[in-house]
């Protein structure tokens, strides 16, 4: 049974980090941006819930106005300083995000305090297998509206021709704006749904975790080892890289113990990455 | 050449005057000794930075109108320096030199924290000024040889194994199974150390022994090895963030444990924001309003809780009463002193035999105070959801008795 439940805890949590991972390659592919600020975005998200529930209004309404205000925070991030950036140097993006992520959590600590806060959803348990195995509700729900994020987004990026001047523009930007694509807008919405959809995550942690102005790097770390696992412009290996490294990381912790829980996940994308190389220099061509 | 004179005679005003505001800044000025603190004013730690120079500015206060400080036959009064700190540890060090070299000053208050504290007892302890800290508990602050450290608080590894001696006795004397889960860090790990002496003194044995990573939000995997295990007592320490995320998955996962304890549950604000979930938890903690030491100060425990509320508008966390009774032991080792002499100061600050409304204090030779022991408060609801955090251990301080076993999740 504790597999069951290492499989199952570890499948819930990959689905909520794979929807950050999500934000992060879309604005990958499209920018060629690492945004270090990834975190700072989802930790602010989690706030927008965070005082929601302290008004009165359940938590989970975060899910929905949450992303909306982090829209439009992502634009004014965008216009502010990202559109300076975006054609330049991967090296200046990662400059300049790392300085947005400092004056987020400077900010946050500033405007929000520095203890650590929860908001309860009160939603319950679920056991399942004659109560050996236990599922917060809230991780079930989260999960649950991770997926339909997901789904919502893929969807929009096929029909919609916004989805269509994004994926165009990630393809090739020169082309694509050569054939009529604004791609300074596409640029401001594609970081602004990046934004959106980091507070949608922010608000589900609320929900599960807690949240703290300086907890923000780790869900950058783990949404930047998702996509380096998954790949850049491949949505669905994203989900599965997500689910496949919570999995991972809840046997590490039951097999070898949880002081090497992180250690053995990036000790796996090492191995993935090395795997990768050998796989790519089997397939290099040379001229003779 | 006029403007190379001009210049010149700029630079060395501002040289001039430079010189004679450091020596006006100098330790004890005119009736005022002057002491200095860098605070976490911003930065991670700025809440508990916050409390801690409240703390501190209450018993300046106190101090100041109740007679002020009595040396060499003329009365003095208190003033502190501050700085920001920022949280950081190199900062802190960066400035307790500042403090010391520029402003002259030549005793010191810590700073919030054990990583502060130890960042800043190497420039105190090479410039020979007496610091007396009141939040850096870390055992490994204590065994290095400082000479100019003294803290007015119980070092880390007395604070969880009271709880461990609890279950013992709870159990007829005879062991228990523990399960431990503790954050890596300095503080947390010797809070770990004391557990696995009162383990090994109790002949308990231990069951789990996790070290959750920094970045701690998830205790899933511990927790459902509690479940499997079945221990008689679960310790967790990982700051606000460990006791939260504690009490959110065990009472998600409903994992049942016939004791548990921690630590930070004041800082966490428990009770508050998990309301009855957090019912029955014992927690670690340096201070309790309704312990009975008394002071001519701040009289007892639930005077200073009053008074506190009243001047900051919220009940009084430990990290400032603690705060509060560093002043008080500074004011008693200059009136034994009886000079402003460094090294006289601090042979007084190491002879202290005192009691404050915060407890006994007498320093060890390593600079930890012996003579207080830690609390153990369990937070119990009544049915209208509205909780309190009551002393159960040691049983002299006990304002109620303790609930154990903890009653199972499904009969809640």
């Amino acid at each position: 049974m504790i597999s069951v439940q290492a499989c199952l805890d570890g499948i819930l949590l990959g689905i909520l980090f794979a929807l950050i991972a999500y934000g992060m390659a879309l604005q990958w592919g499209v920018m060629n941006i690492i945004n270090i600020a990834q975190g700072d975005l989802v930790i602010l998200g989690g706030y927008i819930a965070y005082f929601m529930y302290l008004y009165g209004i359940h938590p989970a309404w975060g899910v929905i106005v949450s992303p909306i205000i982090m829209y439009f925070v992502g634009i004014a991030i965008y216009k502010l300083v990202i559109n300076k950036v975006v054609d330049r140097d991967l090296f200046i993006s990662i400059l300049a995000t790392f300085g947005i992520s400092i004056l987020f959590m400077q900010l946050m600590n500033f405007a929000f305090g520095a203890d650590v806060v929860l908001a309860n959803s009160d939603y319950g348990t679920t056991m399942l297998f004659n109560s050996n195995v236990v599922l917060p509700n809230s991780k079930i729900f989260s999960a649950f509206i991770s997926i339909l994020f997901a789904i919502c987004l893929v969807i929009y990026m096929k029909k919609s021709k916004l989805g269509r001047a994004i994926r165009a523009t990630a393809q090739n930007s020169r082309a694509a704006k050569i054939l009529g694509v604004d791609t300074e807008k596409v640029y401001a919405a594609t970081f602004g749904i990046n934004a959106a959809l980091c507070g949608v995550a922010g608000a589900l942690i609320s929900i599960t975790f807690t949240i703290h102005p300086y907890m923000g790097l780790p869900y950058t770390i783990r949404s930047f080892m998702i996509v380096i696992v998954a790949g850049l412009g491949n949505l669905p290996g994203v989900a599965m890289s997500g689910m496949g490294l919570g999995v991972f990381e809840e046997f590490a912790d039951y097999i070898l113990g949880t002081e090497f829980r992180i250690g053995s996940v990036f000790l796996l994308l090492v191995l993935i990455l090395v795997y990768r190389r050998f796989k790519l220099s089997r397939k290099r061509e040379y001229l003779k | 050449m006029k403007i190379n004179k001009i210049i010149i005679s700029f630079v060395s005003a501002v040289v001039i005057l430079l010189s004679t505001s450091v020596v006006s800044f100098a330790k004890v000025v005119g009736d005022k000794i002057i002491l200095g603190a860098a605070i976490s004013l911003t930065g991670k730690y700025s809440s508990n930075g916050v409390h801690t120079q409240n703390g501190y500015n209450m018993a300046v206060d106190r101090i100041n109108n109740m007679g002020g400080v009595k040396v060499g036959g003329k009365t003095y009064k208190f003033d502190i320096i501050y700085y920001d700190d920022e949280s950081n540890p190199k900062r802190a060090a960066q400035l307790a030199e500042r403090l010391i070299s520029q402003d002259g000053v030549e005793f010191m208050l810590g700073p919030y924290s054990s990583g502060l504290t130890k960042a800043i007892a190497p420039v105190t302890e090479k410039y020979g000024v007496p610091m007396v800290e009141a939040n850096g508990a870390s055992r490994s602050l204590f065994t290095k040889g400082y000479k100019y450290l003294f803290a007015v608080l119980a070092p880390a590894n007395l604070y969880l194994d009271v709880a461990i001696d609890l279950a013992v006795e709870k159990n007829n004397g005879k062991g228990v199974s523990v399960a431990m889960a503790f954050e890596q860090d300095a503080f947390s790990q010797d809070v770990r150390l004391g557990v696995l002496d009162a383990i090994k003194r109790t002949g308990s044995k231990k069951v789990i022994d996790d070290k959750l990573p920094k970045e701690l939000n998830d205790m899933a995997a511990t927790l459902v090895k509690v479940k499997q295990m079945k221990p008689d007592v679960l310790v967790v320490s990982g700051h606000t963030k460990g006791a939260l995320t504690a009490i959110r998955q065990i009472s998600e996962m409903k994992v049942d444990v016939p004791m548990l304890a921690m630590t930070h549950c004041d800082a966490a604000k428990l009770s508050k924001q998990h309301g009855k979930n957090s019912q029955y938890a014992l927690c670690a903690s340096q201070w309790h309003k309704t312990l009975t030491y008394k002071d001519k100060f701040f009289k007892d425990g639930m005077t200073y809780d009053a008074d506190f509320t009243k001047e900051f508008g919220y009940a009084p966390p430990y990290q400032a009463a603690e705060s509060s009774a560093a002043l008080l032991v500074f004011k008693d080792a200059f009136e034994r002193a009886n000079s402003f002499d460094q090294k006289k100061v601090r042979d007084a600050l190491a002879a202290t035999n005192m009691q404050t409304f915060y407890g006994n204090i007498k320093f060890a030779p390593g600079g930890q105070n012996v003579d207080k022991p830690m609390v153990l408060f369990q937070v119990m609801c009544d049915d209208g959801g509205k909780c309190e955090n009551k002393v159960v251990a040691p049983t002299k301080w006990a304002s109620a008795k303790l609930i154990h076993p903890i009653p199972s999740w499904s009969k809640r």
